[in-house]
């Protein structure tokens, strides 16, 4: 056994296991994994550009933090939201006004009966089931129409702390949802770890949109998985943005099982400091007729790192299939990277498939022109950056995400912008 | 308002500008022909801060300021306007939000409020009529899709925004038909006052025709080499340069 697997056990040799009731098979297998996997190195081609080893050095811990105030981390106004920290439920935090048609329940209360996150060979999806603290399970029911968001917070409250989080989302067929999703980090809290599962199933002809945002903190890190089903003549759409956070990488996983269905990813990232963003994003057409539209914009400063791996499958016989993937990254400082991979792998003969990636710089002629009419050089850059991440924040639909991630830009970059200038 | 004195520039080691002395006073309109090549747009670029050009010697003037000294931001909020012979498109950046930063920055520059919405809307509607631009181009992405003319009408409805004291126009009527030369023309000669000024640098005396300008000056290998009246473009347009070059080499 290496180096690295031993550190492992090391890393989380302070944490308790779960306690929450998960099916017998699927814990064992969970704690194999974790037994015999080390953790990813860049020799793993998934893993390439993402450096975690440095979560081994840590001696982590978990506790319920001390979170008094969520002023801050509020994206929506809703009085369905449900606040965790480090994991642990605050019911001081949280508001129940849960809508009709929706049931939200706590893993600890409800347990588990299945899962489709893979556990094998995967170690943070293992650590979060052997180690899973709790979680929301949100249910629509068929055919309600949920005009309120249902808001999910997470905040991550105190030094060295790993909470092993999860989302569980059933949306009924025929319903229409919006979940808001919201990763944050008190200020100060430093070396803490974010490990995040979401199960995402979508019923048949229903529309779910999640809006995420991440903004935790520099010294934070955060690693997601979201597993996401889509039954027949369903619609889903998931926001990710990406604005704080030291060490970041989300997989997102969209298995499309039924015909007819169609699906967004759209996806910004604005860094600075030394952050590191890693967007992977897997959409796997297995089933014909189905179309997916996937935007990832990201804009990068001083030292900052993104990584973007997305891979488009058409399985045999997904005939008329209309998939399309763009990424594209702007670098503001001679110390900024950014790794981009858009994959395609095509086993279908009858589709339409795209996919591009452009890394570049902000346009010298644009900026001279626009400082040539008196803005300054900063508000230049402002305004062009702006232009170009918007395109992404425009398929927000739920303003008050909207109005929040501009506040962000603003508290964060000192982005001064009002989504109505974009207009 | 703005005197050029002995004005050598370079672009990647080599000179263009070699000596060029020019001095325009308010109330004037001052037209600048000269073959291709002549450095008609350094000029133009050169007072306007692009960095790619070097100033190696001479002085520029602006209403008792070194421009030289100046950013081109700085020059553009002390009231030096350029419209572009290429003006550029910016996807996404709508044109009257910038403009709005553009009269917000410059009156934080003069120490004065901000404009109000109402007054900056009112003023939007006045002079894209002016220059007849759809109001719905003036909201739309900076030059994005315009067509040629709509781009130069562009300049000059940004000009009228700006209000400028001195407005150099680079080329502005190269590509417009007869109607939207009018129009241009039009949109210059009701923005000029006593107390600003214009320089038109151009190729074609048809111009000239409907901006007058109260000097002609001919621009040759980085000089000013002849300087005349309205008189002075017709014979141009008649003659050519040649017979300038022969002046010159006797």
């Amino acid at each position: 056994m290496s180096m690295i697997a031993e550190n492992k056990k090391e890393f989380i040799s302070r944490l308790s296991k779960t306690s929450i009731s998960i099916p017998e098979e699927l814990k064992s297998l969970a704690e194999a994994t974790l037994e015999n996997t080390d953790l990813p190195t860049t020799r793993n081609e998934h893993w390439k550009y993402t450096r975690v080893a440095k979560l081994s050095k840590i001696d982590f811990k978990n506790s319920t933090g001390n979170v008094q105030n969520i002023e801050d981390f509020i994206i929506d106004p809703t009085k369905a939201t449900f606040v965790f920290v480090n994991g642990h439920y605050s019911t001081e935090l949280s508001s129940t006004e849960i809508p009709e048609g929706v049931t939200v329940e706590l893993l600890s209360d409800s347990g588990m009966t299945s899962s489709i996150i893979k556990n094998e060979g995967e170690v943070f999806n293992a650590l979060n089931t052997t180690h899973l603290i709790d979680g929301a399970s949100i249910t629509i029911a068929n055919k309600a129409q949920v005009e309120t968001p249902i808001q999910v917070i997470h905040i991550l409250d105190g030094n060295e702390q790993l909470s092993n989080f999860k989302t569980v989302i059933n949306a009924g067929a025929f319903s229409k949802a919006n979940i808001v999703e919201g990763f944050f980090a008190s200020e100060g809290s430093e070396k803490s770890f974010a490990n995040v599962t979401a199960e995402i199933k979508v019923g048949a002809n229903a529309f779910l949109t999640i809006d995420k945002v991440q903004f935790e903190n520099e010294a934070s890190f955060h690693i997601s998985t979201e597993q996401v089903e889509q039954d027949k003549d369903s619609t889903f759409t998931i926001n990710t943005i990406t604005l704080n956070g030291g060490l970041v990488r989300n997989n997102l996983n969209v298995d499309v099982i039924g015909e007819n269905c169609t699906t967004h990813l759209n996806g910004a990232y604005i860094l600075k400091g030394k952050q590191h963003v890693d967007n992977h994003s897997i959409m796997d057409h297995k089933v014909p007729n189905c179309e997916s539209h996937e935007l990832y914009k990201g804009v990068m400063d001083e030292n900052s790192t993104a990584v973007f791996n997305g891979k488009v499958y058409v399985r045999k016989d997904a005939q008329k299939i209309n998939a399309f993937q763009s990424n594209r990254n702007v670098l503001l400082s001679d110390n900024a990277a950014v790794n981009s991979k858009p994959e395609l792998e095509i086993y279908a003969d009858d589709v339409k498939c795209s996919h591009g990636s452009t890394t570049g710089q902000l346009d010298d002629d644009a900026i001279f022109y626009l400082r040539a009419r008196g803005l300054s050089r900063r508000a230049a850059t402002q305004l062009l950056v702006s232009a170009f991440i918007t395109e992404v924040i425009d398929h927000i639909e739920n303003e008050n995400v909207r109005a929040f991630t501009f506040d962000l830009l603003k508290k964060r970059y000192g982005w001064d912008v009002t989504p109505e200038d974009f207009h | 308002m703005i005197k050029i004195n002995n004005l050598h520039a370079n672009i990647e080691g080599k000179e263009i500008l070699k000596g060029l002395n020019l001095e325009v006073k308010a109330g004037e309109i001052h037209a600048i022909m000269g073959p291709n090549g002549a450095g008609k747009s350094t000029l133009a670029s050169v007072l306007a801060g692009r960095e790619e050009y070097e100033v190696t010697e001479g002085s520029v003037d602006f209403d008792g300021a070194d421009l030289l000294e100046m950013d081109t931001e700085d020059r553009a909020r002390e009231g030096l306007f350029l419209a572009f012979q290429y003006p550029v498109e910016i996807p996404g950046v709508s044109n009257v939000n910038f403009l709005r930063t553009a009269i917000n920055e410059t009156r934080e520059h003069k120490k004065e409020d901000p404009i109000s919405a109402k007054d900056f809307m009112a003023m939007v509607r006045e002079k894209s009529a002016l220059v007849e631009l759809d109001p719905k181009l003036a909201s739309r992405s900076v030059n994005e899709g315009f067509s040629g003319g709509e781009k130069k009408r562009n300049e000059i409805f940004q000009m009228a925004m700006l209000n400028p004291k001195l407005a150099i126009l680079d080329e502005t009527d190269s590509g417009l038909d007869i109607d939207a030369l009018r129009i241009v023309a039009n949109g210059v000669n009701t923005l000029k006052s006593d107390k600003n000024a214009t320089i038109v640098i151009t190729h074609y005396q048809r111009l000239l025709d409907y901006i007058i300008p109260d000097f002609v000056h001919v621009l040759y290998d980085g000089k000013i080499v002849k300087t005349g009246t309205k008189e002075l473009a017709l014979e141009l347009e008649e003659k050519g340069y040649d017979w300038i070059k022969a002046e010159l080499a006797n």
